[in-house]
């Protein structure tokens, strides 16, 4: 079976949890940008974590399906219009041969996530369906969705066991706010700014800006002060130059000590900028749901905060696919 | 009166580039489906069209500007 996208929206794309293992060629991750978001979607449609499911940007697509399907949406608070009619998010939509999907504007947040039991069916490259546009490979021709694709659906058998949820309870949805605490660690490069600089970037409210994709988000805000020094050979001349370096996901630069960059899942896997503090794994799917003008603070922690909130969100994943932690 | 909201957000231009006159003007006659502008986020144009005929009223948004999604772009006098 398949889905005919009528309309493709602004940037739809098929991902998955990933493609790892090929950073160090410059291949990034990938993968669902809101992670828990798709993750829900999955457990509702019937699937495991692991199907492929259409991450939808801003303006979602509008498309038929040639077979009855099993679907969800969930992510950014948007309204989903089947045949005209309105339909919920984060449930369980059973959806007829012929049946056309739409969607309204969106109410809040960036990204909303369609799984459809089965999974999105396209070839697996390099451990992954997800769609990595920069480099043209993954998801259906490497690119986002265009009016007239037919993407395929794969074979939805029912899942065995336990019956998948109708709906994620509203308690454990994530939520889209005007106002989020985002938490770091300082470093690699935390040293190139001084004192005040830091305090800057850590007292701050940096608002998001509408140049945000899937390689990174942009803030601004006020400028940081970097610790004077003459530049290393093979650094660029601007103080948040550095001699070239890995680049880790989520690490925030500050090209020319104003507008910081946090590098998301499909960013590059290195350059010549300061990194001078790395958003934790956890807080990663937060940046993912803002919205452009989302007033955004950044909270420093510990290695050990941070794998604590790694593993309690290990935990509340596991409570979602009813293995219990 | 109907409103022609933004999908988008991000930057709204009334014309198609900078040296092009604009789209439509207040006091145009528009129709249905008709491009008034366009909004530019994560490197794409995307145009705005009109959900309805008549007389553009007012531009609530100017050349240049910020938008979000649902936001109104531009009144329209149906008819």
């Amino acid at each position: 079976m398949a889905f005919e996208i009528l309309e493709p929206g602004l940037a739809t794309t098929v991902q998955d949890r990933g493609r790892f293992g090929y950073y160090n060629v410059g291949i990034p991750q990938g993968g669902a940008m809101d992670a828990l978001s798709a993750e829900m979607a999955n457990a509702l449609a019937g699937n495991t974590p692991a199907e492929a499911v259409l991450e939808c940007t801003y303006m979602g697509p509008r498309f038929r399906t040639d077979d009855a399907a099993v679907i969800a949406v969930t992510g950014a608070p948007v309204d989903v219009k089947v045949n005209g009619g309105a339909r919920g998010e984060w449930s369980r939509l059973e959806l007829d041969a012929g049946d056309e999907v739409s969607f309204g504007i969106l109410r809040g947040g960036t990204r909303f996530y369609i799984a459809v039991r089965g999974g999105i069916d396209v070839p697996v490259v390099l451990g992954s369906r997800s769609t990595y546009g920069l480099g043209g490979i993954g998801g259906l021709g490497g690119r986002p969705l265009r009016a007239g694709d037919l993407v395929p659906v794969g074979n939805g058998a029912a899942p065995d066991g336990s019956e998948p949820p109708q709906e994620i309870d509203p308690g454990l949805r994530p939520v889209f706010e005007k106002e989020v605490s985002v938490r770091v660690m300082p470093g690699l490069y935390d040293h190139r700014l001084t004192a005040r600089g830091m305090e800057t970037l850590l007292g701050a409210t940096w608002t998001l800006t509408p140049v945000a994709d899937r390689t990174g988000l942009r803030y601004s805000g006020p400028e940081v002060e970097w610790e004077p020094r003459q530049q290393p050979f093979g650094a660029g001349s601007d103080p948040s130059n550095i001699v070239d370096a890995g680049y880790a996901v989520g690490s925030i630069q500050i090209p020319g000590g104003k507008e910081p960059i946090v590098l998301h899942r499909d960013a590059v896997s290195g350059g010549g900028y300061a990194m001078v503090a790395t958003v934790i794994s956890a807080d990663m799917d937060l940046l993912a749901r803002s919205a452009p003008g989302t007033k955004t603070r950044f909270r420093s922690v510990s290695m050990d905060e941070a794998l604590a909130a790694r593993a309690h969100q290990r935990s509340l994943r596991a409570r979602l696919w009813g293995s219990g932690d | 009166m109907a409103d022609i909201l933004s999908p988008l957000p991000g930057i709204f231009y009334r014309k198609p580039g900078p040296d092009k006159a604009p789209y439509v003007n207040e006091g145009d006659h528009v129709d249905v489906g008709q491009t008034v502008g366009m909004v530019e986020v994560m490197k794409q144009f995307t145009e705005v069209r009109s959900d309805a005929a008549g007389t553009i009223d007012h531009f609530h948004i100017e050349d240049g500007g910020t938008v979000n999604p649902g936001e109104a772009i531009a009144t329209v006098s149906e008819g």
